[in-house]
């Protein structure tokens, strides 16, 4: 304990004195002799042991050199930690085990730390070293798990350092660390909130995160930080939306309601004036409308912003989701956000939600009831899902109930009356009781059913349960003092039964009836008061005030047969215990009782006791729970909840809906060039969006399944599709490219290939060839395409999908400049991209094509390239292509005098079929001679990478050229390795675009389009290409598409469509 | 988010504990036993309570209760939702959710929660991705972790976390691959003294159990899709395909789960496949009731009815009741006044019965209604949304996407249906 005692006063410092008594704290623990075989009889003793001792002996598990040992004993103190004991002091054994090896251990050590560091916070820093390390490692996995404990450690004084981490993390190569990131965000802000301004800077970065991983998280970060910044989700609304099917379930939910807050600050109102007015017969009114219809009906007074209709068509799949609070927060979102008519869309998933368990039901129950006070419509087809079940909690009957009451109506009252009076006789007394209050708001909201309701709470009020009994009399006054004309018989039959009533607050409504309507009743009411005067000192204050109202009335309009009886009253009411009933008492003798001293209130008396009283509405408790979003927090308890964001009203007039139009996607090494789309495009855009959005959801799903599927052949097939590929391609050479092997396989074509090709019109066939990849994923059979001919071990779409949505301006500003001549082809030449490398191509200046010596595999591709040569029908060649890129893979400044620029030469890579050619520049930018450059250690350690030989030598100065290959598995994660020199290695990374994973190979048209339908949407990715719309000339297209992809050009006969 | 969870039994005892953010005192759920004590039944503590500083958020599982502290606005079915996900996932694990369990596995118990949310957003729920986090305890894995020092935690990052399928985990292998889907369908009814019904809904869902090699892409069609009225699916499932074609494309997680629920519009009358023949009296001024029950089946195709269980709340006036079952046991709490008959396979030919007297309070007044009688039941191999069995839209499952050597066998059909009818 001393050392943690000298600790506490150093320690406080800097990082560096830690972690030097760290060291310290290990060497004398190690100094001390092992207690292995003491702490092993320790284990064995029982767990009667007092508590102090345990700990003891938990402390010197700890301080063994055994691994199980120690693992044994923090799993001892998880177990303290769980029941809620205090483990805190062994906190100084416990954090030394902080940097073990063993997994496990470590985990559980991490578990007391976050729970106890804030705590024991000088001592917790002598962990933050560990993390600190851990955050360089290149398994992503831990290094997310060290920051979300570095950032679960509420120790003030490493704010710094967190700020640091979640800075780097957020610009992690994996999503799983950025997806931390945006979590350790908030952990910080919360522990700090003066980081705010930097942390907004790090959610804005997270939020141009393409990554469905990051998306959830970073949404709850910008909630939870700055909700208020909503012009930080203007440039990434649109992505956020189309994200949004991908996103996990419980982003989701965060998502939608965010966009719901942002829509409503964004957009006009998509309900019309008088939309109220037609609300109860709209549902029959559009019923046998399409939506689409109606939509056209009310354009003529509304457009609808093309972002707000896209945000409802990408939430509305999200209905069938199996999580209700997904289901939920749609549900709301439409509620919010949609044009009444659609509004009725969320029933059926709502009623659905009603299958599910107890405590969902009660949230979805109380939705409804608020959403049934506006719109009957929208329930009522499905009033029988609200019949009580016996086996239901009271909550949920109550909430049932309340529905059933808003959507009765003169249609279907006499049902629900019917209903409610099997409720009354339910055994469960306080539902009996709320149905006899449903009775009596059924009976005020529907006047023609009045009297029968008035009928049978009278007849209940023979029930031989009092609290139904007292239940009705309460509300058969409320009744009547809407209607007190002619019910005088039921005030006499009430009379009678006041005797054998016992609830108070009935005794006091009976009395209240008798004063009110005495004049209807006038021998009755004195009779009352005479029976009251006798139990007056035994009656709860309610009655008795109400026994003094009565006294006073009754002495006004009957002064002759009351005036003791009320004298008495009062009398005994001036001495009551009560102040209450004292004051009133006094009141009503000085406004009553006329005397020298009362004023001019006394001529008034009768006016302000027996003044025509209003009578009461009988509302739903729900009817001002509207001010709430509705799924929130808020609305289910009636009441503000901390933290709650108002929603605001609809603007007047939409604010510029060009905020939302994204105008720089890429980060430098983003595959994706920038995206200027004009203002011209982008009421393009509009006018087709419907078709893209749908297109790109498509992809994105369907690239899923491609991916996944053809990871899952891979591991069996692979081989064998390698070797058919080879023997196919061998026999097309001898074909000498006249047949296609892919026709035969045509037969697998879908229906959507073969709308593509009707819109590809008859393009001319000038030439067929077989490409190796397409005849690779033929065999297959079932359309997944193996991007690269020989072989996959894994695809993942990874990041592809996420720039789906700006493919689908790509393929517009191509045919904008086509004069907008062809509305129908475009859907087509959006594909392109995904077909690309199956498209052959002219090789890159630089290098010539080495036909002999590359494998089997690649043979065809090359066979199909000098083919493609002879026939000359070629439109591209080697000049189309635009500038090679480069990108910088290491500074010289950070790289100690080395760096190294990397490009893609787009050459098959000559090392192994799979791979991917990289060029990589080395120069010696320093002054002496760099030795033994080599490549390092990698991450993934998947990666295949083919290095380099050895440079042995590096003058300064001067720089060497070497190629790499690099199989990126078919996706877009960054390789990660060390460029090594003898004295420093360096991590780099290389981030593949897309365009460079793909080979390209040569078809026909005809092929193409075949190819095209059954890859549809399976490998797609696309780009938007910026080019001013002035240079509309098809080179330029083809140039621009080029820079970007490593693909070729296949011959059209139909200029429209570029691929 | 979420602030923290606590666990507590039925007698009020808070078993467990954790936190994901500043610690937060138990005595915060002494707000949660004062709703307990106001609320007649286990069920009627209210799923929202407000407490001054936090909101208590609470779901009720086999009979413990999962009170999430939160504290600042969130939408309520997020943290519900959360919570039954955290049950299935122990039920998952361990079998059972039960307190003695969770006790047992306090340390996987309290990893998995550790992963499941971090900083109370939830980070990982897919029950795939946990698995390759911290593996399922057996009795196997134990001896073995115990000898060799190796360890329930996963060091890797799980593959399904970055990819987009993350509900599957890559390198699955099985020798033989195989494919169930279990369709069952229950309808909830409510019928009628007269036995006229009042209300019934169909309400079904397909649990599939996949075990195949790979990553394989499946297809299953209903021959009447139509009959489905609303539908909610396992997020493998691709939507746009079912919109299109009305057909389930999707590549399934490994193991057990849901791959849909359907519900089918109420419209269309259900026939109930048994009916109650009941006769519950109580003579005025006697102490005794006659009680008189008989159960038939009544349209079941031929199939026979099972599993059948009877209960009813009788009247709180009852003393005893003194019964006679022709077939199965009856019990009769006298102190919550339930009543269970087990009644087992119903025999067309021998129809069960119920026979028997009740005796009441001594001075008690006639109870004024008659009790609610809840009949479940089971039929296999038969399904109610259509009116005829041969039309049941099975299409079968077909793999589409197999390497090619692989056939997986296809078992399309083990369905029961499971009826619940109250009748009143």
């Amino acid at each position: 304990m001393d050392v943690g005692f000298c600790l506490r006063s150093e320690a406080a410092g800097a990082m560096r004195t830690a972690l030097m008594s760290a060291e310290n704290l290990q060497l004398t623990l190690k100094a001390e002799p092992s207690q292995e075989e003491r702490a092993l009889t320790h284990t064995k003793r029982g767990p009667e042991e007092t508590h102090k001792a345990g700990n003891e002996d938990l402390k010197e598990m700890l301080e063994s050199n055994k691994e199980s040992l120690k693992l044994e004993a923090m799993k001892r103190v998880v177990g303290l930690i769980a029941k809620g004991k205090n483990a805190s002091e062994l906190f100084p054994a416990v954090v030394k085990n902080v940097a073990s090896k063993n997994i496990e251990l470590k985990k559980l050590v991490y578990v007391y730390l976050v729970r106890y560091a804030e705590e024991q916070q000088d001592l917790a820093l002598l962990s933050i070293s560990t993390f600190q390390r851990a955050l360089k490692e290149p398994n992503q996995f831990i290094r997310a798990s060290a920051l979300r404990v570095l950032s679960s450690i509420r120790v003030p004084i490493i704010v710094p350092i967190m700020m640091l981490a979640i800075k780097e993390a957020a610009a992690d190569m994996s999503p799983y660390v950025r997806k931390t990131s945006a979590h350790a965000i908030q952990k910080l802000y919360s522990l700090d909130p003066d980081q705010k301004e930097q942390l907004i800077e790090v959610i804005e970065k997270l939020l141009k995160d393409k990554s469905t991983l990051v998306a959830g998280s970073v949404v709850v970060a910008f909630e939870e930080v700055c909700p208020d910044r909503i012009d930080l989700i203007h440039k990434n609304y649109r992505k956020l939306c189309n994200l949004l099917v991908d996103v996990e379930e419980w982003g989701q939910v965060v998502i939608i309601s965010m966009l719901t807050r942002y829509a409503r600050t964004q957009f006009t109102s998509p309900w019309k004036e008088g939309a109220s007015f037609e609300e109860n017969n709209e549902k029959a009114f559009y019923a046998s409308d399409s939506e689409e219809k109606s939509e056209r009906t009310e354009a003529e007074a509304y457009v609808m912003d093309p972002d707000h209709r896209l945000l409802l068509r990408n939430t509305k799949p999200l209905l069938q989701s199996r999580n209700t609070a997904v289901v939920m927060s749609v549900a709301q979102l439409y509620w919010h956000l949609a044009p009444r008519h659609e509004v009725n869309l969320v029933t059926k998933s709502l009623v659905r939600l009603l299958r599910s368990h107890r405590e969902v039901q009660y949230i979805v129950l109380q939705n409804i009831a608020t959403m049934s006070i506006q719109r009957k419509g929208m329930f009522e087809p499905y009033m029988k899902s609200f019949y009580v079940r016996s086996t239901d909690a009271t909550h949920i009957k109550t909430l049932k109930l309340e529905i059933l009451t808003n959507l009765a109506n003169e249609a279907n009252i006499s049902t629900i009356l019917r209903e409610f009076q099997t409720y009354v006789k339910s055994q469960d007394k306080a539902f009996a009781a709320a149905t006899i209050q449903a009775i009596g708001r059924c009976a005020t909201n529907i006047s023609e059913v009045t009297d029968t309701c008035l009928n049978g709470l009278v007849l209940l009020l023979s029930n031989r349960d009092e609290t139904v009994v007292a239940e009705s009399v309460v509300v058969i006054k409320k009744l009547l003092q809407t209607q007190p004309t002619q019910h005088s018989e039921i005030i006499k039959h009430m009379a009678k039964l006041f005797d054998n009533i016992t609830v108070s607050m009935a005794r006091a409504s009976i009395l209240w009836l008798m004063g009110e309507y005495c004049d209807r009743v006038p021998k009755i009411a004195p009779d009352v008061l005479r029976k009251m005067a006798k139990s007056f000192t035994a009656e709860e204050d309610i009655v008795k005030l109400q026994t003094v109202n009565l006294a006073a009335k009754l002495y006004l309009t009957n002064s002759k047969q009351t005036k003791l009886l009320t004298q008495y009253i009062l009398n005994l009411g001036k001495y009551d215990q009560s102040y209450d009933i004292r004051d009133r008492t006094r009141f009503i003798r000085q406004l009553i009782v006329p005397n020298e001293k009362s004023g001019a209130l006394n001529k008034y008396a009768r006016r302000i006791l027996l003044a025509p009283k209003p009578a009461p509405v009988l509302e739903s408790a729900f009817k001002d729970r509207d001010r709430y979003q509705l799924g929130t927090l808020s609305h289910s308890l009636n009441s503000k909840a901390s933290g709650y964001q108002e929603l605001s009203d609809w603007p007047a007039v939409a604010p510029d809906q060009s905020v939302r139009n994204v105008e720089v996607v890429e980060p430098v090494q983003e595959w994706a060039p920038s995206v200027g789309k004009t203002k011209k495009l982008k009421s393009d855009d509009k006018f087709y969006s419907d078709n893209e959005e749908e297109k790109a959801e498509e992809e994105s799903e369907s690239s899923e399944g491609s991916s996944s599927s053809s990871s899952s052949s891979s591991g069996e097939s692979s081989s064998e599709s390698e070797e058919q590929s080879s023997e196919e391609s061998d026999k097309t050479s001898s074909d000498s490219g006249k047949s296609s092997s892919g026709s035969e396989e045509t037969s697998s074509g879908s229906d959507s290939q073969q709308k593509k090709k009707k819109k590809t019109k008859k393009a001319p066939q000038k030439k067929s060839k077989t490409a190796a990849a397409s005849s690779d994923s033929d065999e297959n059979g079932n359309g997944p395409v193996v991007k690269d001919s020989s072989s996959s071990d894994e695809s993942s779409s990874g990041s592809e999908d996420d720039s789906d949505s700006d493919a689908a301006a790509a393929p517009t500003t191509q045919q904008q400049k086509k004069s907008d001549r062809k509305p129908g082809p475009k859907v087509k030449s959006e594909v392109e991209v995904s077909l690309l490398d199956l498209v052959d191509f002219s090789p890159a200046p630089t290098n010539a094509p080495k036909g002999p010596v590359v494998s089997p595999s690649l043979l065809s591709d090359l066979e199909g390239l000098s083919l493609s040569n002879t026939s000359s029908t070629m439109q591209v060649t080697a000049p189309s292509f635009g500038p090679v890129k480069t990108y910088e893979l290491l500074h010289h400044m950070t790289g100690k005098g080395l760096s190294a620029k990397y490009h893609f030469p787009r050459q098959p890579c000559l090392h192994q079929p799979g791979m991917v050619a990289v060029q990589v520049t080395l120069s010696n930018g320093s002054d002496r001679s760099l030795e033994e450059i080599h490549v390092g250690d990698r991450s993934p350690a998947s990666l295949n990478i083919h290095c380099f030989n050895t440079i042995e030598r590096l003058e300064p100065e001067a720089s060497v050229t070497v190629s790499m290959g690099i199989d990126f598995s078919d996706s877009t994660q960054a390789a990660n390795f060390q460029l090594c020199t003898k004295e420093d290695g360096f991590s780099v990374s290389i981030q593949p675009a897309v365009g460079e994973l793909l080979m390209p190979s040569s078809l026909s048209e005809q092929d193409f389009s075949r190819e095209q339908g059954k890859l549809l949407g399976m490998n797609e990715t696309s780009a938007t290409v910026a080019m001013a719309t002035a240079n509309a000339s098809s080179q330029a297209v083809k140039q621009r598409v080029l820079s970007v992809a490593n693909v070729g050009e296949v011959p059209s006969g139909q200029d429209v469509a570029h691929r | 988010m979420i602030h923290s969870l606590f666990l507590i039994n039925a007698s009020g005892d808070i078993f467990l504990e954790k936190h994901w953010k500043s610690v937060v005192s138990r005595s915060v759920c002494d707000y949660f036993f004062e709703a307990q004590e106001r609320a007649s039944e286990p069920e009627n503590v209210p799923p929202v309570i407000p407490t001054p500083h936090h909101y208590l958020i609470s779901v009720l599982r086999h009979r413990i209760y999962f009170v999430a502290v939160i504290q600042s606005e969130v939408p309520p079915l997020f943290v519900i939702e959360f919570l039954h996900r955290v049950v299935d996932t122990f039920q998952d694990y361990f079998g059972v959710c039960t307190e003695a369990a969770i006790k047992d596995n306090v340390v996987v118990v309290y990893e998995l929660l550790e992963e499941m949310l971090d900083n109370g957003f939830p980070l990982a729920t897919e029950s795939n991705i946990l698995k390759e986090l911290i593996k399922p305890p057996t009795i196997l894995r134990t001896m073995v972790n115990t000898i060799t020092g190796s360890t329930n935690v996963g060091e890797q990052l799980p593959t399904g976390q970055l990819s987009v399928v993350p509900w599957r985990r890559t390198g699955v292998k099985y020798t033989n691959n195989e494919a169930y889907f279990d369709v069952v369908e229950e309808i909830d009814a409510i019928i009628d003294k007269s036995g006229s019904t009042i209300t019934a809904e169909i309400q079904g869902v397909i649990d599939a159990c996949v075990k195949l090699t790979g990553m394989p892409d499946l297809t299953l069609s209903f021959m009447n899709p139509r009959l489905l009225d609303d539908v909610s699916f396992h997020p493998c499932v691709r939507f746009k395909r079912w919109e299109a074609e009305r057909i389930l494309s999707f590549i399934p997680p490994d193991g057990n789960f849901r791959l849909l629920s359907y519900h089918v519009s109420s419209q269309n009358l259900v026939a109930i496949p048994v009916y109650v023949k009941h006769n519950i009296t109580f003579r005025e001024g006697s102490s005794q009731g006659r009680f008189d029950l008989t159960l038939g089946p009544k349209q079941t195709m031929g199939k026979a009815v099972e599993a059948v269980l009877v209960s009813s709340q009788l009247p709180r006036g009852v003393l005893n009741a003194n019964l006679n079952a022709s077939q199965g046991t009856y019990t009769f709490d006298p102190v919550t006044k339930m009543l269970t008959w087990d009644v087992g396979k119903i025999n067309p030919q021998k129809l069960p019965s119920l026979k028997g007297s009740m005796n009441l309070q001594a001075g008690a007044s006639k109870p004024d209604e008659n009790p609610t009688i809840n009949i479940q039941l089971k039929i296999q191999q038969m399904a109610i949304s259509v009116s005829t069995v041969t039309r049941w839209p099975l299409g079968g499952a077909k793999c589409t996407k197999a390497p090619p050597h692989m056939t997986p066998e296809t078992t399309p059909l083990a369905g029961y249906d499971s009826d619940e009818a109250s009748l009143r």
